[in-house]
């Protein structure tokens, strides 16, 4: 099936959304504004037809001189209809994704590491905080703008013990919480 | 070991002193165990060197201990990143003494081939190091011909 | 009488474990032994890999993704290679197609005899690593003999492998052909059976289909719980389609399933090996035609000129790849590995990302613990076979 297949099966399911077809080389693309993301990915898991129950991966890039500057990227899998599928949803700087963890709860690590590498922030997700990096980095590192290599003296000391308050207060602490 | 003539001790102790110096230096060097300290690809050649074709416990490791307060060689192997940098320095000061590094392979000894943002660039920003092992990863004889070289730097140095 | 205090334990299980596969730190929430939750950190191994790759050229990226997943080293690059070779729209022959489908076999035993090693010895039964490192070793004897190097041989190359297979190279691969089933029996006659073993991974780490699918794990861990799903029969790469192998399945979804399902396709492994090492011809292509992206023979290039130029441009200035992004899954020894590459039409790549199953399989465990013991953690993580350097990249 190819993308204006999948989004002729899909259209009616999510009135309204601007669901375009991709260019690939691979599998259908599609891509899917902001705001309609979460319905379109209900109905991608739940129509029989599609039945895309494995989310695979979920990813960015940052294409830095084009606005928006970025792509926040969903491979999906059918297991039964033996099919793949791309959902790409352009991001700006400072706007934010919802998150699909109530869709498929993969998407939590997935979707915080999005956060670490690029910044982009997912609404809803409850514990948006640094994965890959330590807690107190500062800065986005898969950014185009963060540098590859930078002078930093190793950081060789930690406090040797956190009481458990203060560790959870930690966490607390550190994750992203936004008003909206 | 202080040297004995400051003490106005007995002439013959230097030479009881020396022959005890090089007795107890003999015993670190033959029986080195190394703590667990394996990070990436290097620790599977580690694995590779303790097990049964390039067997290690020849030298004296017999065994890898789990514990870094039961052993004194940790062989740093593999890319040490800026969050683990802590906590290889606890684990490094929670050695007793005489305690001994090898940092093994390219990315330990100069950050190898990723020089960027996440890797420190050589372990021995963090600790101090004895031998480097270059390589990635160093082929098992490799890092037994580093372990030796540990070994004759042992029974060099003073007690 | 004193009051017996009734509060959870927070204990760590730092990045420094003998138990744990790399750098992973576990902070556990104990009632007595009974884990209640646990928290994963990752990160401790995190190496930027991505990020270096976008100021490399596209064939200087090989030997850096080769490093992400240790275990199962050419089957990264070969789903790099794959995706590359997807977005430049080569086709390759079919002897190079062989070749590469012999070696992600013999990767998979590879990383399946370590996962085997340490998952029992773990468990308890130490003298495993020991026999599995031995097999092993034959396994990196054949790394060696093709390229030189045990571990990280960077063999396959984009738009093909990186020169023609060594004299004795057929002889060798028999040889372990034909004495790898006898071990395979002694290691099933030391493990399977064995009451200890059974009684440490039966029931242990249940996962059911369903939720194995939402957190999106779908290799070995699936194929325990139920599923058929395998990349090289639902979406076949490198000619798999003509082979001919089963994918083992199981039903229980527990740690002692999931054993049998990898030991079960270590057998199928050596069917498949088998069958392609009789396709190969001992010397033949090793590369497709297009000249822009395959460096010529060495001969060639000390004595044509245009072979000279070809090899020139190759290396100082590499070769550009068209614009637009593909994404080639594989089946690695750890379930889909796959890399999506993002290319602005240069000749570097603009993004470059390893789809990790060990990822999925971490973010899993917690669910997959609860209300298990410390002990079951630990043949819970031994059998969802996580690399550390494949979860951090």
């Amino acid at each position: 099936m190819d993308s204006s297949a999948i989004i002729d099966i899909l259209q009616p399911l999510v009135p309204g959304a601007a669901l375009e077809a991709g260019r690939s080389v691979d599998f259908a693309t599609i891509y899917v504004p902001a705001d309609r993301l979460v319905e379109t990915c209900r109905a991608l898991r739940d129509t029989p037809s599609l039945d895309f129950k494995v989310l695979a991966e979920v990813t960015a890039a940052d294409y830095l001189p084009r606005e928006p500057r970025y792509e926040v990227v969903y491979h999906l899998l059918s297991i039964s209809k033996k099919l793949r599928l791309r959902l790409k949803v352009r991001v700006g700087n400072d706007a934010s994704v919802p998150t699909v963890q109530g869709v498929w709860r993969g998407a939590a690590w997935p979707e915080r590491e999005v956060w670490d590498m690029f910044g982009i922030v997912f609404d809803g997700h409850g514990d948006l905080r640094r994965l890959l990096m330590p807690e107190d980095w500062e800065g986005h590192p898969a950014r185009k703008d963060y540098p590859v290599q930078i002078r930093k003296a190793a950081q060789t000391y930690e406090p040797l013990e956190v009481s458990e308050q203060e560790f959870r207060a930690n966490i607390e602490r550190d994750r992203v919480k936004r008003a909206h | 070991m202080a040297d004995s003539h400051e003490h106005g001790l007995d002439p013959e102790l230097p030479f009881i002193t020396t022959k005890l110096e090089w007795l107890i230096q003999w015993a670190r060097r033959s029986a080195i165990w190394p703590a667990q300290f394996g990070l990436a690809c290097c620790a599977i050649e580690m694995m590779a060197m303790a097990a049964s074709r390039y067997d290690i416990a020849r030298f004296g490791a017999e065994v890898f201990r789990g514990s870094p307060r039961q052993s004194d060689l940790m062989i740093v192997a593999g890319r040490l990143s800026r969050k683990m940098a802590p906590a290889m320095r606890r684990v490094y000061d929670q050695m007793p003494d005489p305690k001994w590094v090898i940092s093994m392979g390219a990315c330990a000894s100069v950050g190898g081939v990723f020089d960027n943002y996440a890797i420190v660039q050589g372990v021995d920003q963090v600790v101090p190091v004895d031998v480097f092992v270059p390589g990635c990863p160093p082929r098992p004889e490799a890092l037994i011909y580093g372990i030796v070289q540990l070994q004759q730097k042992i029974e060099r140095s003073r007690a | 009488m004193a009051e017996i205090r009734t509060e959870t334990m927070t204990v760590n299980m730092g990045p420094q474990h003998p138990s744990t596969h790399g750098v992973l730190r576990l902070v556990l929430e104990l009632d007595g032994e009974v884990i209640q939750s646990v928290m994963p950190t990752i990160g401790y191994l995190h190496t930027g890999i991505e990020k270096t790759a976008e100021q490399k050229k596209w064939q200087q990226v090989i030997p850096l993704v080769e490093r992400m997943d240790y275990l199962g080293a050419q089957s990264n690059s070969l789903a790099y290679a794959l995706a590359v070779e997807k977005l430049l729209g080569l086709t390759m022959p079919q002897r190079v197609n062989d070749i590469r489908v012999l070696i992600a076999e013999l990767q998979r035993m590879a990383s399946h005899l370590i996962w085997l090693g340490t998952h029992a010895m773990e468990i308890g039964a130490v003298s495993m690593l020991f026999y599995a490192i031995r097999e092993r070793e034959l396994l990196l004897n054949i790394n060696e003999l093709i390229a030189g190097f045990r571990f990280f041989p960077s063999y396959i190359r984009i738009g093909g492998l990186r020169e023609d297979l060594p004299r004795g190279f057929h002889e060798t691969v028999n040889e372990f052909l034909d004495r790898f089933p006898t071990k395979m029996d002694e290691f099933e006659r030391l493990l399977t059976k064995n009451d200890i073993f059974r009684r440490r991974t039966e029931g242990v780490g249940t996962i059911s289909l369903d939720n194995a699918f939402q957190w999106g794990l779908v290799g070995p861990i699936a194929r325990a719980a139920g599923s058929d799903y395998d990349v090289r029969k639902y979406f076949p790469y490198c000619g798999y389609e003509t082979y001919d192998f089963t994918v083992p399945t199981a039903s229980e979804g527990d740690v002692y399933a999931r054993y049998r399902v990898r030991i079960a396709e270590m057998r199928q492994s050596i069917t498949i090996a088998k069958q392609a090492i009789q396709r190969i011809t001992p010397t033949g292509v090793w590369a497709c035609d297009d000249t822009r992206v395959v460096p010529p023979p060495k001969d060639k290039v000390y004595t044509e000129m245009e072979a000279l130029i070809q090899h020139f441009l190759i290396y100082s200035q590499g070769f550009t790849v068209p614009e637009g992004d593909c994404y080639v899954p594989i089946e690695g020894p750890r379930g889909e590995h796959g890399c999506y590459i993002v290319s602005d039409g240069s000749n570097r790549p603009w993004r470059v990302k390893m789809r990790a199953p060990s990822f999925m399989a971490i973010q899993a465990i917690p669910f997959i613990v609860q209300n298990g013991l410390i002990a079951d953690l630990v043949a819970v993580i031994g059998s969802t076979d996580v690399v550390m350097g494949d979860c951090d990249r």
